[in-house]
C-alpha cells in the first residue's frame, strides 16, 4: 500500500516538473516579443528590483556587520585578522550575497508576483486578455519573469557592496583592522573567477525564483485559498531550490 | 439549411457533448445565433451557461460535436486562427474584468494598442467616442477600483466594442446591478445591437429583463436545450421544466433540494452519535 502511495507521489512530482518545464519553454518563447515592450519590462524591473532595494540594502549591511564581527573573532584566534577583508569579500561574493538576496527576493518580490498574477486570474483579467486575443503569457507573465531575472544580479551586486561596507565598518572602524590592509588584501585575493561564481549563481537564482513565482501565480486556483496557498508554495519552493542549486553550483565551481 | 441562411449564422453548436471530471455538462446541445439578432441563453445556475461561453470563445473544446463561430469549426483551428476569430468577438465579463493596473482610458485603449498601430490622436478619438457611448467619458481618468459595479461593466462594454466586433457576448450582464444601472445596461445592449448591427449572445437567468430586448432565446436544462423560441413562446410553454424556470417556482422537475438521504433518518443518526 505504502509502495503505491510512494509511486503516486513520485508520478505527481514528475508530472508537476513536466508542467513547469512546458510552462518555462512557452515563457521563454514569449520573452522575445516581451523585449519589444520596454515600458512593461522597465515597470517590472522596478517592481521586482527597485521596490526590494531597501530590504536588500538593510539586510546586506547587517549581514556584512555580523560577518565583520564573527570573522574578526575567528581570524584573531589565528592572529590573522588582516585577512578579514578577504574573508568578508569572498564570503559575500560567492555565497552570502547571491543566496540571501535570492531568499529575500523570493519573500518580497516572488510572493508579490504570485499573488498579483493569481488575483488577475481570479478576477478574470487573464481570461479577458485571452478573449481580446492578447496572450497573457506574453503580456503579463513574460515581462514579470524577465524583470525578475534582470533585477536579481543587480540586487545581488548591491547586497555584496553594502555587505562589504558593513564588514569594513565593523572590522576597520570598530575593531581596528588597518584600513589599507583591509582593502589591499581584498583586492589581491578576489579574482574574476569569484565574481563569476556570484554572478552566475544570481542569474540562476533569478531564473528559478521568477519562474516559480510566475508559474505558481499563473496556475493558482482562482480562489482566495488558492492564491494564498500558491503564494506560500512560491516561498517554500524557491527557498529549497535556491539552497539545493547553491550546493550544486558551489560544487561545480570549486 | 440554405446557403443564405448558413451565411446568416454567426455561432452554431452542433450536437455538443462536454464533460468535466466525469460529470456530463452537455449531452447533445444544438443552438444557433443569427447575424444581427440578440440571442439569449437562459438556464438555472449550474446548467452550463458559463461552460457554453467558454466553448464559443474557444477556451475549451467539445468532447464530441462541433462549435462553429463565423462558419469555422473552432476545434479545427490553429491558435493563430483562434486569435483571429477572437478579434471578431467582444465579451463582457460578469465583473467587468478590467485590468486593475491601468485607468479607464487605458483599459478601453488596450485592445486598440495591442492590435493596431493607430497614431495616438486616433486612439484618443476612438476611446473617447466609445466611452461617450456608455456615458463614461468623464470617468476616463479613474482607476477600476474607483468605479461602481455598474460603471465597471459599462467600461468593460466600451472596451468590448472598441474594435467594432461582429459578435458581442454578455456573461450575466444584469447580476448585482441596481435598477438604474440595470436599465442603462439593458438599453446599451439593445443600442449596440440596433445601431451597430452587432450580433449579441446574452447568457443570463434574468428572465424578465431579457424578455424586453431578446429576439431568440434558448433554455438550457439537463445538458441540452429544453426549449427555444421567442420569450413569449417560452413563457406560454407547456413543458414543466420550462414553465418552472419562467415562473420561478420551487415546485417542478428541477428540485429545490440537492440529493440527500432521508431527512428524518439523518437527524436520527446524529442523535444516536
Amino acid at each position: 500500500m505504502s509502495n503505491g502511495t510512494h509511486t503516486g507521489f513520485l508520478l505527481e512530482g514528475i508530472r508537476r516538473l513536466g508542467a513547469v518545464a512546458i510552462f518555462f519553454a512557452r515563457l521563454i518563447l514569449q520573452c522575445v516579443p516581451a523585449l519589444a515592450r520596454p515600458r512593461l519590462l522597465v515597470e517590472q524591473i522596478y517592481n521586482s528590483g527597485g521596490r526590494s532595494l531597501v530590504i536588500i540594502m538593510l539586510s546586506g549591511l547587517f549581514v556584512g556587520m555580523v560577518l565583520g564581527l564573527q570573522g574578526f573573532d575567528l581570524l584573531q584566534r589565528f592572529g590573522s585578522e588582516d585577512a578579514l577583508g578577504t574573508a568578508a569579500a569572498l564570503g559575500l561574493l560567492r555565497e552570502l550575497a547571491p543566496v540571501i538576496t535570492a531568499l529575500l527576493f523570493a519573500g518580497r518580490a516572488g510572493t508579490a508576483l504570485t499573488s498579483e498574477i493569481g488575483l488577475m486570474r481570479a478576477t478574470d483579467q487573464l481570461t479577458a486578455m485571452e478573449i481580446m486575443a492578447v496572450d497573457p503569457l506574453r503580456y503579463v507573465a513574460a515581462p514579470r519573469f524577465l524583470g525578475g531575472v534582470i533585477a536579481m544580479p543587480l540586487l545581488t551586486a548591491i547586497f555584496g557592496i553594502v555587505g562589504l561596507y558593513g564588514a569594513q565598518l565593523i572590522g576597520v572602524q570598530l575593531m581596528g583592522v588597518d584600513k589599507g590592509v583591509f582593502w589591499s588584501q581584498t583586492q589581491d585575493s578576489v579574482n574574476l573567477h569569484d565574481v563569476n561564481e556570484g554572478l552566475i549563481k544570481s542569474v540562476v537564482f533569478g531564473v528559478v525564483c521568477s519562474l516559480i513565482a510566475v508559474h505558481e501565480g499563473y496556475n493558482a486556483p482562482p480562489t482566495a485559498e488558492g492564491v494564498g496557498l500558491a503564494t506560500t508554495r512560491t516561498v517554500v519552493a524557491s527557498s529549497v531550490m535556491i539552497l539545493l542549486l547553491d550546493y550544486i553550483l558551489t560544487a561545480e565551481f570549486l | 439549411m440554405s446557403a443564405a441562411a448558413a451565411a446568416d449564422v454567426v455561432v452554431e453548436a452542433r450536437d455538443v457533448h462536454y464533460a468535466i471530471g466525469g460529470h456530463q455538462i452537455f449531452t447533445g446541445l444544438n443552438l444557433t445565433a443569427r447575424r444581427g439578432r440578440i440571442t439569449a441563453i437562459m438556464g438555472p445556475s449550474g446548467a452550463g451557461k458559463t461552460t457554453l461561453l467558454k466553448l464559443i470563445t474557444a477556451q475549451i473544446f467539445a468532447d464530441r460535436g462541433q462549435v462553429l463561430a463565423f462558419g469555422q469549426d473552432l476545434a479545427s483551428l490553429s491558435w493563430s486562427e483562434i486569435y483571429a476569430a477572437r478579434k471578431r468577438m467582444g465579451m463582457l465579463f460578469q465583473n467587468g474584468a478590467l485590468l486593475t493596473d491601468m485607468d479607464v482610458f487605458e483599459n478601453v485603449a488596450f485592445p486598440v494598442r495591442e492590435h493596431t498601430d493607430l497614431p495616438e490622436p486616433l486612439v484618443r478619438i476612438l476611446v473617447l467616442s466609445k466611452l461617450q457611448a456608455v456615458g463614461l467619458r468623464g470617468a476616463a481618468q479613474l482607476m477600476p477600483a474607483e468605479l461602481s459595479g455598474g460603471m465597471a461593466r459599462r467600461v468593460a462594454l466600451a472596451r468590448a466594442i472598441v474594435l467594432d466586433p461582429e459578435l458581442l457576448i454578455y456573461d450575466e450582464p444584469f447580476v448585482g446591478l441596481d435598477p438604474i444601472s440595470l436599465g442603462v445596461i439593458l438599453r446599451l445592449i439593445k443600442q449596440m445591437n440596433t445601431a451597430l448591427g452587432i450580433t449579441s449572445i446574452i447568457v443570463s437567468h434574468d428572465v424578465q429583463e431579457l424578455a424586453t430586448i431578446v429576439d431568440d432565446s434558448y433554455l438550457l436544462s439537463g445538458g441540452r436545450i429544453a426549449a427555444s423560441g421567442s420569450p413569449q413562446q417560452l413563457r406560454t410553454s407547456e413543458n414543466p421544466s420550462v414553465h418552472q424556470f419562467m415562473t420561478g417556482s420551487a415546485e417542478g422537475p428541477v428540485a429545490f433540494h440537492y440529493p440527500a438521504p432521508d431527512y428524518a433518518t439523518q437527524l436520527f443518526e446524529a442523535d444516536e452519535r
